[in-house]
């Protein structure tokens, strides 16, 4: 595979103002000194991206993925080392971006396209499919600036899309118009996922990293944490998340006698501290000890070692199972079962006996977590924490083991039907 | 299935070089036609008058100095508004493209923020949009010159050809450091309007250049450095083509020195060609700085 966009120990800092001095005379009165921080928000980030990948950047807010985005997109520049990219980069930062309200839907077309990238001729031979994506048919002569945020958006798509990049470069921009626009864009970005094309896409909501990436990279304090296979990197995203709740709580029950600071938590959410973790996990067939591959229809039982700090009915123990793929194969927890639980201080185990797995071929991994009982706070997750095989005997192809009988009757043809 | 493993790298890095920005604007040349077009639409889309409005400027400059300078002060130069155009709309076109591209990169905040592309486009796009309105005065330059009959040194038209370069490259120089300070010195837009003030008046363009060189010295030599002042007299000695007015009155004879009158074709092209390298070194010059400082712009707006 060929690198599609490559990274090289960039570093983007920025000068944090205390205040903002533009003018002149404050200027002068700080005879020319502006008090100032060095924040980085990227640290020596070194990536390589597949062509024809799709590569998601994730990490919580003020993690520096969004510059880093910014960065491959051209839009910002990095401090220190640099960034190499091949092809035709289309970037879906804000949707029409750009457009101007006094003109009309056909003059943003051209305007807005030569802006991303395309000559006119290029566009006068897309322009009628652009028209079309957009569904602007009606409006295209009208101005931009009575187009309702729907229409805005959708022609600034549309227009995005037909750039032919080779690169796009996403920041949660699908989550954006009615669903069934929000479709047509997914099915337009599988689409060039099919075609070959490089993505790049910033998403704090990993379940779609899961679905769509092939990669991932984690990024935290603008220091890349991790980066590999999107279940990988949502591991350690998530443990990465945990340990920093850990670290927190850990300083609020140190400091909780006498710290003013923390005085505004309520009653409740002091109670909500991480009291309950997972200790260890591990499957058992029920067919019997064998540790081997499974057969479709066979069970398990999964244990889940926990230690709890109190007792408390505030709980929820939930799995899920995926596939390679990262497709949810099944998911469930004990609130959504309507199972009130509770934990007593110490240690305890919580089983998960799945009488039937009705799948066939493949390797699913299980993610554990045990939760509030309202899921508002994660007590302990662990993704893919354990894995099983189903080999299938033959019989049947697919995903699902669907018991079948076939009878097949015959009768046979009157001889008189036919001429 | 590989799209375009052959297709070139771009390196994303601190900084750009002179070529890369030069192949980056050519690049984007279309864009930034259309985006000159759009500015001038939108001026003026929703006014009555329209395009006349960037006719009617000069026209009234024209009925205002005509008054103070012709009737109230008797410059004592004949075919006066020939004399006033031929200067202003070399100035106009400067002075808006300072002015506009001061402001184009505030202004353009929000695709610069959001959009990967050349951001010299925005403060060139000014200068072009300036160049517009130049040819559209042009038609009031026109019409002075049938009304008034005046017939045009036409041994000196080719001149104006490197006269407009060096106007569009100092425009441009000038506009690309102006935008990209004022990103960081909001005070450089007002401060911008004021010098364009004194500018305009240390340019011959409402008197004649003859009254600052016939006083020579100190203050002639540092007014000659100005080198929108060659341009301005280029433009002057083909189109007004007229070095000196005699004027007879009651047997007194008055002669007013508006150009050199020793000067020919020679003087003008080389103080020109002068003044083309100078303007080639500040638009690199000025091209240059905004290269340095273009990657923080999304950061500071």
């Amino acid at each position: 595979m060929t690198t599609s966009v490559s990274i090289r120990d960039v570093s983007r800092h920025f000068r944090l103002y205390h205040e903002r001095y533009h003018t002149m005379k404050e200027r002068a009165l700080k005879f020319g000194k502006v008090p100032y921080e060095d924040f980085w928000a990227l640290r020596n980030i070194n990536l390589e991206i597949e062509e024809g990948s799709t590569f998601g950047l994730i990490g919580a807010n003020g993690s520096g993925k969004s510059t880093l985005l910014k960065c491959v997109a051209g839009i910002l520049r990095p401090s220190e080392g640099e960034i190499q990219v091949r092809g035709r980069l289309a970037a879906l930062l804000e949707l029409g971006a750009g457009f101007q309200g006094e003109l009309t839907g056909r003059e943003n077309i051209f305007l807005n396209g030569s802006l991303l990238g395309l000559s006119q001729r290029e566009l006068t031979k897309r322009f009628d499919e652009i028209v079309a994506f957009s569904e602007l048919e009606q409006f295209i002569d009208s101005q931009v600036r009575f187009y309702s945020s729907g229409m805005y958006v959708r022609l600034g798509f549309a227009i995005a899309v037909n750039v032919d990049p080779d690169i796009l470069v996403l920041d949660e921009v699908l989550a954006v118009g009615d669903e069934t626009f929000q479709r047509k864009c997914l099915e337009r970005i599988r689409a060039f996922q099919r075609e070959g094309r490089t993505i790049v896409m910033v998403s704090h909501a990993v379940e779609s990293v899961r679905q769509i990436c092939d990669a991932a990279a984690v990024l935290d304090g603008g220091i890349l944490v991790a980066s590999g296979r999107p279940g990988e990197a949502i591991r350690s995203y998530r443990e990465h998340l945990l340990d920093r709740a850990r670290a927190r709580e850990e300083l609020e029950v140190a400091h909780q006698p006498h710290d003013e600071a923390l005085g505004f938590l309520t009653d409740q959410e002091r109670r909500r501290t991480l009291h309950v973790r997972i200790t260890g996990s591990r499957i058992e067939h029920m067919a019997g000890g064998a540790r081997g591959r499974l057969l479709p229809d066979a069970g398990i039982r999964i244990h889940v070692e926990f230690e709890s700090r109190l007792t408390t009915e505030d709980v929820n123990f939930g799995l899920a199972v995926n596939d390679v793929e990262g497709r949810l194969v099944f998911g469930t927890n004990t609130r959504l079962l309507d199972q009130t639980i509770g934990v007593r201080e110490g240690a305890g185990e919580a089983i998960f006996q799945l009488d039937r797995i009705p799948l066939l071929d493949g390797t699913y991994t299980i993610t554990l977590g045990i939760t509030s009982y309202d899921e508002g706070v994660v007590y302990d997750w662990r993704e893919e924490a354990l894995q099983f095989e189903v080999m299938n005997p033959g019989g049947s192809v697919g995903y699902a083991h669907i018991p079948i009988e076939i009878e097949v009757t015959s009768s046979p043809l009157s001889r008189g039907v036919v001429q | 299935m590989s799209v375009h493993s052959d297709a070139p790298w771009r390196v994303v890095s601190a900084r750009t070089g002179l070529p890369q920005q030069l192949r980056d604007i050519w690049a984007y040349r279309e864009f930034l036609i259309l985006s000159v077009r759009t500015q001038l639409k939108v001026k003026y889309k929703n006014s009555a008058l329209g395009f006349f409005w960037s006719m009617l400027n000069p026209a009234l400059y024209l009925v205002v100095y005509y008054i103070v300078f012709q009737v109230i002060l008797g410059s004592g130069i004949p075919n006066f508004p020939v004399f006033l155009l031929s200067g202003l709309l070399v100035w106009n076109l400067f002075s808006y493209a300072i002015a506009g591209a001061t402001g184009s990169i505030v202004g353009g905040a929000g695709i610069i923020k959001k959009v990967s592309f050349p951001r010299e486009i925005l403060p060139l796009s000014a200068v072009g949009a300036g160049l517009v309105h130049f040819f559209l005065q042009s038609f009031v330059l026109v019409l002075a010159l049938i009304v008034f009959k005046v017939s045009i040194g036409w041994e000196y038209l080719p001149l104006l050809v490197p006269a407009l370069v060096s106007l569009l490259l100092l425009g441009a120089g000038l506009g690309l450091f102006l935008g990209a300070v004022n990103v960081k010195l909001r005070d450089t837009m007002h401060m911008i309007e004021l010098a364009l003030l004194a500018w305009f008046w240390m340019t011959p363009i409402v008197y004649p250049f003859m009254l600052v060189e016939a006083k020579g010295g100190l203050l002639a030599a540092l007014y000659k450095l100005n080198p929108i002042v060659w341009i301005v007299i280029t433009f002057q000695r083909t189109i007004y083509n007229r070095a000196v007015a005699v004027k007879t009155t009651n047997g007194v004879k008055t002669i007013t020195h508006i150009l050199p009158v020793d000067a020919g074709f020679g003087y003008y092209a080389w103080h020109l060609a002068v003044v083309l390298v100078v303007s080639l070194g500040l638009f690199f010059l000025g091209l240059a700085y905004f290269g340095r400082v273009e990657g923080n712009f999304s950061e500071d707006l």
